[in-house]
């Protein structure tokens, strides 16, 4: 049992309209708590704007500006550039994406902010579809998952969001997971002392778009930490990677147990999600040891 | 247009460096700048004036006029002076955050320049790209000349700011965002004593923590557009009374209709942006043939001044409207408008609907000094009619 080690500010307040059981509320308690209280934050549609709550009401003393799908990069970067204008460089500029607004529509924005190296720190809460309109594929969507519009399983594989924000060699990415929340406050307080464009990918499993139970949200996040599918890890420069949990403990199969988006894989199915798992996990180890 | 009288601010600019000074002179803390033809040297000078250090703003070059919106909306919602400025499809790519910019109530200047929209590819004057963008609930001015496009963007910092609404500037491409003319350069004291900071009620980042944009139910979504349309009603009034402002402290008028020789007239030209100089000419040489010609330049046309336009017009025996625009399924957008105007009012002129300069083509002077020996006495058509 991990002793978490947390007082509470109060940036995020009860009375939110998070699923019963979602963990992106928790996420989002520990998120806005690390960054603290100087921040402007930028939200996109998404779980997480709903969760912020609909006018005039707010569930965080933050203020934010809900933008649109695709600009979350480009609406962080007015922020900043804004706040730099008036000498409050030092401010916080908090970006809150979802995988549809940072995988898909919203990554030619986001590339370009990471492109300039705007100083923000964008948080990805990563569901792995559009949950938020009743559970669609993205390109963040993992190779085989029913979804709304991939009823048989998704034929491709999750894009490589790690690899391809590396590839623009901004200062620090990072994965973490509703499972391990001293480490998510961590890597957050981490990446706010980091000047330049900084991005934490959240695994946040979506009890009806993945058909997890409602007290199984978090314990599904540390399967897919444990059996490797979701590593956490950090990137720091585009090349210096290294894996905050370094061993892969458990089969596939008892992640994708947990979820009905799942349940229809056969025998095959799953020997071939442990072999991309495999692969995926060899690759990621032979970089962190490589160093740079 | 008189040639104004030589003097040491006298410069040789064309319209889109005209723009840029402008800009300077406002000094925004914030522009999102991406190029495309003909637009390009705004941004290339903002440029050459910071690396200068003429010009002091957060200069940022995203991937997209989309973003350039983006990031102006987003700088302009926490406390910034911002300014864009784009042309055609750059335009109609921010089209979605248009309509956010003036919904969040942000006020910002953008600058277009007026080019035709693809396909097929061109780069021609015509003024659908913004006139398409009407419905956006952005101000909208059109610009005849270099000087007017200056004087009009330090104007227009004045009026955005006053009714929190975000302003769009345009003006024609080549025809003024390419053509020299000599345009006197107010000083920076002048400009800063028009321009001053005025604090905002609320911005992102204030001790409130309150947001903005957040979702809300029908009734409060209802407000806002009523909210929207209470500033929009008071703009034409900030116009005029900008306008009046720096008539007194530069000599140069800015109203949002500018009525030339209309007294008495029988055939009065209603037109936008470079077409007026053509057609000032035009009326000079009816008057001269003993035909009572008049022009009426719209140099406001979001919110359209109604209650002025029909002022202007009633008992005008025949209006002629010059549209350098297409609208497919009805004609020209300034026609259209007018006739929305003057519906119902007791001595309309009879109005006719020109196709005139679509896709950038000159319309000379004779060419509008023909029109109102043909069509003066005639009967108004119900079709746009294409001039050749």
């Amino acid at each position: 049992m991990e002793k978490i080690d947390y007082r509470d500010e109060g940036r995020f307040c009860s009375g939110h309209v998070a699923c019963a059981g979602c963990a992106e509320a928790i996420s989002m308690r520990v998120i806005l708590n690390a960054v603290g209280e100087d921040t402007v934050g930028v939200i996109v549609p998404s779980c997480t704007a709903v969760i912020l709550g609909g006018y005039p009401m707010s569930s965080t003393k933050t203020s934010f500006i809900h933008g649109t799908l695709e600009s979350a990069g480009a609406f962080a970067s007015g922020v900043k550039r804004a706040l730099r204008a008036q000498g409050r460089d030092d401010t916080t500029v908090l970006c809150l994406a979802g995988d549809g607004g940072t995988y898909d529509i919203g990554l030619q924005s986001l590339s370009s902010a990471a492109e300039r190296n705007e100083d923000i720190l964008y948080i990805c809460f990563d569901n792995e579809g559009y949950m938020n309109t009743g559970g669609q594929k993205s390109s963040s969507t993992p190779h085989k998952a029913a979804t709304g519009s991939t009823p048989l399983g998704k034929p491709t594989r999750k894009k490589n969001m790690i690899e391809i924000l590396a590839a623009h060699r901004i200062p620090y990415i990072a994965t973490t997971s509703p499972s391990h929340l001293s480490d998510m406050a961590a890597k957050v307080k981490k990446a706010k002392s980091i000047r330049g464009t900084k991005v934490i990918f959240v695994l946040i499993p979506c009890l009806p778009g993945w058909g997890v139970a409602e007290n199984a949200a978090v314990k599904t996040a540390r399967l897919g930490v444990e059996a490797g599918v979701f590593p956490l890890i950090e990137v720091e420069g585009g090349v210096k990677y290294s894996l905050t949990v370094d061993q892969k403990t458990r089969r596939i199969d008892d992640y994708l147990g947990e979820q009905k988006r799942y349940n229809h894989l056969s025998d095959e199915d799953r020997r071939e999600l442990q072999e991309e798992v495999d692969d995926t996990w060899a690759r990621l180890l032979a970089r962190a040891e490589a160093g740079e | 247009m008189n040639a104004p009288a030589f003097n040491e601010n006298l410069h040789l600019l064309n319209g889109n460096h005209a723009v840029a000074w402008g800009v300077r002179l406002a000094k925004p803390d914030v522009a999102p700048l991406y190029p495309i033809t003909p637009q390009t040297p705004i941004l290339e000078k903002l440029i050459d004036f910071q690396s200068k250090n003429e010009f002091d703003a957060e200069l940022l070059t995203p991937e997209s006029e989309h973003s350039a919106m983006a990031a102006a909306i987003a700088a302009s919602a926490t406390g910034a002076r911002v300014f864009t400025a784009t042309s055609s499809q750059g335009l109609l790519l921010m089209h979605e955050l248009l309509h956010y910019a003036s919904g969040a109530r942000t006020p910002m200047v953008l600058f277009n320049v007026n080019r035709t929209p693809g396909a097929p590819w061109g780069f021609w004057p015509d003024q659908i790209d913004s006139l398409s963008q009407r419905d956006t609930g952005w101000i909208q001015f059109y610009s005849e000349n270099p000087q007017e496009s200056l004087d009009t963007v330090i104007q227009a910092f004045r009026i955005s700011e006053a009714a929190n609404l975000p302003v769009m500037i345009n003006h024609d491409a080549f025809y003024v965002s390419h053509s020299i003319e000599p345009v006197n350069l107010p000083s920076a004291e002048v400009v800063d004593g028009f321009l001053p900071r005025i604090p905002r009620e609320f911005q992102l980042g204030d001790d409130s923590g309150r947001s903005l944009g957040a979702p809300l139910d029908q009734a409060g979504w209802n407000l806002t557009r009523q909210d929207m349309d209470v500033a929009m009603q008071g703009v034409e009034r900030l116009t005029a009374a900008a306008g009046g402002d720096w008539a007194k402290l530069t000599g140069r008028p800015a109203a949002p209709l500018e009525l030339y020789r209309c007294e008495d007239a029988e055939v009065v030209f209603v037109t936008m942006g470079s077409m007026c100089g053509n057609a000032r000419e035009a009326v000079d040489r009816l008057r001269e043939n003993g035909i009572a010609a008049g022009l009426l330049k719209v140099r406001l046309f979001r919110p359209l001044p109604a209650e002025a336009l029909r002022e202007a017009l009633a008992g005008v025996p025949c209006a002629i409207v010059l549209d350098r625009n297409y609208s497919p399924g009805t004609g020209g957008v300034l026609h259209q408008e007018l006739k929305a105007v003057l519906f119902g009012i007791e001595t309309p002129p009879r109005l006719h609907g020109m196709l005139a300069g679509v896709g950038g083509v000159n319309v000379p002077v004779e060419t509008i000094e023909k029109l109102a020996a043909e069509y003066r006495n005639a009967a108004p058509s119900a079709q746009p009619i294409w001039v050749e």
